[in-house]
Order: C-alpha cells, then structure tokens, then sequence
C-alpha cells in the first residue's frame, strides 16, 4: 500500500493536465487550502487505484523491491544529494519504473541483468548487496559497474538525467526540484508581456 | 470516392502552400497528411517527448510503433531505426510537418546559393550543381511567403542579403541577454550581426497574437499560436475557400498511373487500414525529401518498373541537410535570461568568400536552454555523472551560450534513400532506407565554423569554450533534409523540372525540400515555402482545366 505523505507525491502520481491544473490552483505560498487538499486526496485515489491494478510485487510497475532498492543506489552515486535531492529524493526511481513499462519496455531486460550484475558485484566484494554498504563502498561498486558494464551504466545514467533534469510529468524531478535548484522559475511566468523591456536587455 | 482536379501528399510546409495556391484559384483539392492535426495542447512543456528532444517519443509523429526505416552504416551494415532515434533523420508527421513544432528561422538563401557549381567548382566526388532557377526568379516568393505567413527580424544590419523589394513585415522581437552580450563582442572582430528572421509574431499579426517569450518554444507546437506555420496560415485559407478537403491519418501507398502513362490518383490507406483510390487530374507530392522520395520509388508499374520519375536512377540521390558545427562559451557572469525564443542573433558574414572553401554557413545563438539539454553540454573536464557533475549544472546552467549554425553540405550522389527491399511498415509498404555519408569538404568547412564560432564566444568573455565539430559516419539529414528529387533541366541527372515537375509525367509533380539542389547555409524552411508558392504559380499558369470528362 503506498502512502502519499505529501501534495508533491500526489501531484506526481497525476496525469499533466491534471497535475498542472492542481499547481494553478495553488495559493500564494504555494500551500493548498484545505479545500483543495481534499479534492487533490479524491484525484491521488484514484491514481492509486490504478497504480494498485498495475504492481503486482510492491510499491513498482516494472520493478520488483530489491531491483529498486539496488536501482535506488546506482542514481543516488549519479545525481547524490547535497544541498538538494539525490536523485531518487527527487522521484526519478519512479520516472524509471513509469518508463519501463511504457517507451522504455526495450530495456527492461537489460535493466533485469545489469542490476544483478550491480549486486553480484557487491556481494563478490564485499559480502553484502548493494543497499547495505557505506557511502564510499557503493561509489566503489557503482564505479566498477561502470567499468565491467558500460553500456547498462550509461543507459541508467541517461535515464536518471532524464529523470532528474526532464519534466515532474513524467514521475521525476518532484515539485520540478532540479529546475529550482537551477534558479528558474517554475512554473514559469506566464503571458509575460513581450514589451516589458527592463526584462529583456542586460 | 469523388474525383478531384488535384492531390496533395503531405500537409507540411509546401503542401499546405500549395493546397491553399490551387483552392483559391478554384481547383479542387484532396490534401492528404499521414500524420495527425496537434495542437499545442498535445505536448504541454514536455521536454522528454517533443520533435527536438524525442527521449520519449516524437510528440509530432511518427510514433515509434509500426514506423521503422533502415539506416546503413559506415561499413555498409544495416540497422532498422525508430522514428525517435537520431539516425531515422525525422522530420514530422502532423499537419504543418516541421512548421508544427520547428524553431521558425525563415531564411532567404543567399544568391550565390543558387549557382554553387558556378560559384566554386564541383569538388571530386560531389555533385554540386546550379539551381536551374535564380534567386531573382524566387524573390517575389520570397516575399510573398514573408507576408502571408508572417516573419519578423531585421536585414538592416547586414550586407550579407540577396536584393529584396519590401522590408519584413514586423519588426524583430526586442533582443534579450545574449545578443546584448554577443552583438558588441561580433562587431570588435568586424562582423555584422543582425536580428534572425523568424515565422514568429513579434506584434499582432494575422489574426493572432505575438510571442510571450517562453521557453518552450523549439520542437514545441506554441501555446499562444504566435509561431506561424502552414497549420496555422496557409491551410485555414485552403479550408475555408471550400475547395480543398484535408484528410488526416492517410497514409498513401502509391501513384496510380494509367496505360499512356499518365498519373490517374493515388492509393491510400485511412486510419482504419482500409484502402481507397483518389482519382484526380495531377499529384503533388509534398512529403519531405526521404517521404516524397519513398513513395516516388515505391509507385512502381509497368512503365516504371523503378518507380515514379526514376528512369535514370534519380530518385532519392542527393540527400542532404545541414552540418551543423559550433561552439559552446562558458562565461563567468550570467547569460541566461529565461526568456524565449533564445536564439536572435545572427551573421552571415560566413556564408561565402573564404578562399578555398566551398561556401560556408550562418552562424547564430541557440534557442533557449531547457535543463535536459545542458546535462550534455557542460565544459569539457565535467565529470559525467556524481556530485561534480550536479554542481557543474548549477554553476553553469545560467552562464553559457552556443553559437553554431547550419554548414551548407556539399552534396554526392551516394548519400541516398532507396526503399528496403525486405523491412516494411504497419501498412506493409517498404520502408526507407537510408546510406551514404557527408563529404568530406563538408566537414573542413564546418571545423573552421566551429572555430569562427569559438573565437566570437572568447571575444564576448567567455572564459571556456568547447567546440562541437564532429564528423558522423552518415549522411545528415534530418529536419533539413532535402535534395532527393533534385530541380534541373537535364533528365538523366534530376527529377523535376524548374517548374517541379517531373521530367517523365506530366501531371505529377514534386514540391518539396526534395527538389533543392543544395540546401544553403541556412535553415531552409523559408525557401521550402517560396519554391512551393514559384512551383504553384507556374502549375496555375499550366492548368487548362480538368482532364476528366464529367
């Protein structure tokens, strides 16, 4: 059973038009009023209804448990966090897992194997798998993955920048963290008027 | 199915021009499109899934399901692609094609553009050659194409222009950050910057509104409708002379010609699969250079046993597009303002007049930044991934530019679309496939691009600079595609005629990017649209009426 503790997560598990509609109605600090909270709740169960329909195993739609919480790692050396979110604070297990049973299906395989290798990799040089190491042990095996599996590391490297840097639509950069971090506003202003000239000339 | 005067294969930025030439003037008009009518509501700010950035798909069609080519490879191997991969070289499938979604530079070629062979010679394995047509014989189009869909900029700053009768008819976005920093820096080294023509409304301007200056605005259809296209000019007109009737999501499956030769209609598919025949007095084959060449080879019957205007193994040579070279700067003050379009300034100082090169190309700022696309383009020494990497994006997110621009290609005979002899599509038409390569002059006039490039970027303070000059092993293509039905007055090496006809039938005709003969050193949407409203004059001038006896 998967809990929404936060607007961000409900607002993630929407469809864009509905999520946007839901950022629109924001109020002016960007809180929901209780109102809106209770209708966001309605919108989130019925995503989750849907969701359930679709994890056979946990929390995942392509994903098992332990392919997640290896996946988890290999992002997290990717985009770690420091003052911002790691990669997988910021929703982009859930850009991963999304697109595996939609546009990347194809991959699915590769992404099967590559994370058994990432814990036989762990387990052959350290004696535990990949979850349970200390911070500069998983850079150890994320590194040494990269260098026995190129290919699978790059492929997981491209789809946690995607999920990352791309758009809250699509399951990742939660409440659009990264675009934050970036300095732009977001959502950006709208129908800004193209004479305002202060804005335009340096 | 009612027979019509005339049908149009494609409904992008020459078909949608020539539907709405030949409804006015009162023939009637089946335009047929593949693909389907978006609007900007079909891909809302989705960085992951647009025409430029298609990690997940191409918003504007193809999808990838049931729409594979094959691209061969240096060492002649072949692969099937999907539409969203790189090497597909897609264009679009939607109503307005490329105009859709496009970046909306619309360039004039320059006059030289149109006599390269002249101009430099052919070099040894190319085959470069004149345009049978001037730039004089285009101008008028050119303006006209300026007017009715609507471009703003300014020429004024530049001598680098072929004559022209009117100024554009609106005036330039007010400029942002970069050419504030960028127009000085092109100045000190003796360039001359200008305002980038664009299909985009700065001011109100055929009914609709000007741009608001967001940033999603390349490979994006726009959400204020202020970027002009043939979705949004041209096609509304054909549909409300009456005379023209659009059909979406039909895909034409061949030319039908009769016993003496002559195109009778075409074959198509409906989005259902079903199959129907159109009947018609002419075809107009507007489906962008591999599309429009694919289905020239794929109309085979007895008098064209090779396909359509094919006699001399024409059809499909000459693909080109752009190569595009440049460099990125990386500046220790900030140079990102956030508003769009981005790309404004521009010079074609480059374009011609290098001793030793043949030709050259524009250079020009990119369109604004999306986060997505910077994962890639930090300074060289970046590391790829981990803590260095984030804080990379931080650091340089909002202080860099890219200047680069599209390096006119020498053209060859080799780099070719034939049609795969086993691999077929989901209506079980044989799939284009793609070989050949770039040639190799092409790629030491793009080096030095870059570097012209690089030295503006140093000029204008940047403290880092990469340069982006790679040398793909295949042809280019892509949204710039063009050259496959190539115009001339010789049969046994073009396709069509300077009036885009083809030299073997009389009633078909191919207006397109494939009839370029080389394709400038610009963005060539806006010559797409003048040869397609020059190639419309002509066929209204020929029409004496229909040929079917009612």
């Amino acid at each position: 059973m998967r809990v929404f503790v936060s607007v961000n997560e409900v607002s993630a598990g929407l469809s864009g038009g509905a999520r946007e509609m839901l950022m629109i109605s924001r109020g002016k600090a960007g809180q929901l009023t209780r109102r809106q909270f209770v209708a966001a709740g309605a919108l989130g169960g019925a995503a989750l209804a849907v969701g359930c329909k679709a994890s056979k195993q946990g929390d995942w739609e392509a994903l098992t448990d332990e392919q997640a919480r290896t996946l988890a790692v290999i992002c997290d050396q990717i985009v770690p966090a420091d003052d911002f979110p790691s990669a997988s604070q910021a929703g982009v297990l859930n850009y991963i897992d999304r697109q595996l049973m939609r546009h990347y299906r194809r991959h699915r395989e590769a992404y099967r194997e590559g994370l058994e290798k990432a814990e036989a990799l762990s387990r052959k040089r350290f004696g535990h798998g990949l979850a349970l190491l200390a911070e500069p042990q998983k850079l150890e095996i994320v590194n040494a993955l990269a260098a026995a599996n190129g290919k699978f590391f790059s492929l997981v490297r491209n789809h946690t920048m995607e999920g990352y840097y791309g758009s809250p639509r699509h399951g990742g950069n939660r409440d659009a963290v990264s675009w934050r971090m970036l300095g732009l506003a977001e959502p950006p202003v709208r129908g800004r008027a193209q004479y305002d000239l202060t804005k335009a000339a340096s | 199915m009612k027979r019509v005067n005339a049908v149009i294969v494609g409904a992008g930025a020459a078909g949608g021009i020539v539907a709405k030439e030949l409804a006015v003037a009162g023939l009637s008009v089946v335009l047929l499109e593949r693909g389907k009518w978006y609007t900007a509501n079909d891909c809302r700010k989705d960085d992951l899934r647009n025409q430029r950035t298609t990690v997940l798909g191409n918003a504007f069609g193809p999808e990838d399901e049931g729409n594979p080519r094959v691209w061969v490879d240096a060492k002649g191997a072949a692969h099937t692609s999907l539409p969203s991969e790189g090497v597909y070289q897609n264009d679009a499938a939607c109503v307005g094609g490329g105009t859709l979604s496009y970046g909306a530079q619309a360039w004039r070629y320059l006059p030289q553009d149109f006599r390269m062979r002249s101009t430099y010679g052919a070099p040894a394995g190319s085959s470069l050659e004149d345009w049978p047509i001037s730039y004089d014989d285009l101008e008028p189009f050119y303006e006209k194409a300026e007017y009715e869909i609507g471009i703003s900029g300014d020429y004024s700053g530049t001598p680098f222009h072929g004559p022209r009768k009117r100024p554009l008819p609106m005036p330039p976005l007010p400029p942002g950050r970069e050419f504030g920093i960028l127009e000085p820096a092109a100045k000190r080294l003796g360039l001359h910057p200008f305002h980038i023509p664009m299909a985009r409304n700065s001011v109100p301007y055929n009914g609709r509104g000007p741009c608001m200056r967001c940033r999603w605005c390349v490979g994006f259809a726009c959400e204020v409708d202020a970027k002009n296209g043939s979705q949004n000019t041209v096609i509304p007109i054909a549909l409300g002379t009456g005379n023209c009737e659009l059909r979406t999501e039909c895909m034409v499956k061949e030319i039908l010609t009769d016993d003496r030769g002559r195109a009778r209609g075409v074959a198509y598919f409906d989005e259902s699969g079903h199959l129907h025949e159109q009947l018609c007095d002419l075809v107009v084959v507007s489906g962008c250079a591999v599309e429009s060449a694919r289905l020239m080879l794929n109309s085979k019957s007895r008098l064209f046993p090779d396909g359509l205007g094919n006699r001399y193994d024409q059809v499909g040579r000459n693909l080109q597009g752009h190569h595009y070279t440049g460099a990125v700067g990386f500046f220790d003050f900030e140079t990102y303002d956030d508003i769009g379009p981005g790309a404004t300034i521009a010079v074609s100082d480059y374009n011609h007049g290098t001793p030793g090169l043949c030709g050259g190309g524009m250079l020009a700022n990119e369109f604004i930044r999306l986060p997505i696309h910077m994962v890639d383009r930090l300074p060289e020494n970046t590391p790829r991934w981990g803590l260095g990497h984030k804080q990379a994006m931080r650091h340089w997110h909002k202080r860099c530019i890219q200047i680069f621009g599209p390096t006119q290609q020498i053209p060859t005979a080799i780099a070719r679309v034939t049609v795969d002899p086993t691999v077929k599509d989901k209506w079980g038409l044989p799939v284009a496939r793609i070989s050949g390569n770039v040639h190799p002059h092409t790629f030491e006039i793009g080096e030095i691009q870059a570097r012209r490039a690089e030295t503006w970027l140093k000029e204008a303070g940047a403290i880092h600079t990469s340069l982006m000059a790679g040398k793909p092993e295949m042809v280019s293509a892509g949204q710039h595609q063009a050259g496959t039905c190539r115009m001339g007055n010789d049969p046994r090496n073009s396709v069509v005629n300077r009036d885009c006809k083809i030299h073997d039938v009389d009633n078909v005709f191919v207006i397109d990017s494939s009839v370029h003969v080389t394709n400038g050193g610009f963005n060539p949407a806006l010559t797409i649209m003048a040869v397609a409203y020059f190639a419309s004059d002509a066929l209204k001038k020929n029409w004496k009426g229909t040929g079917f006896r009612s």
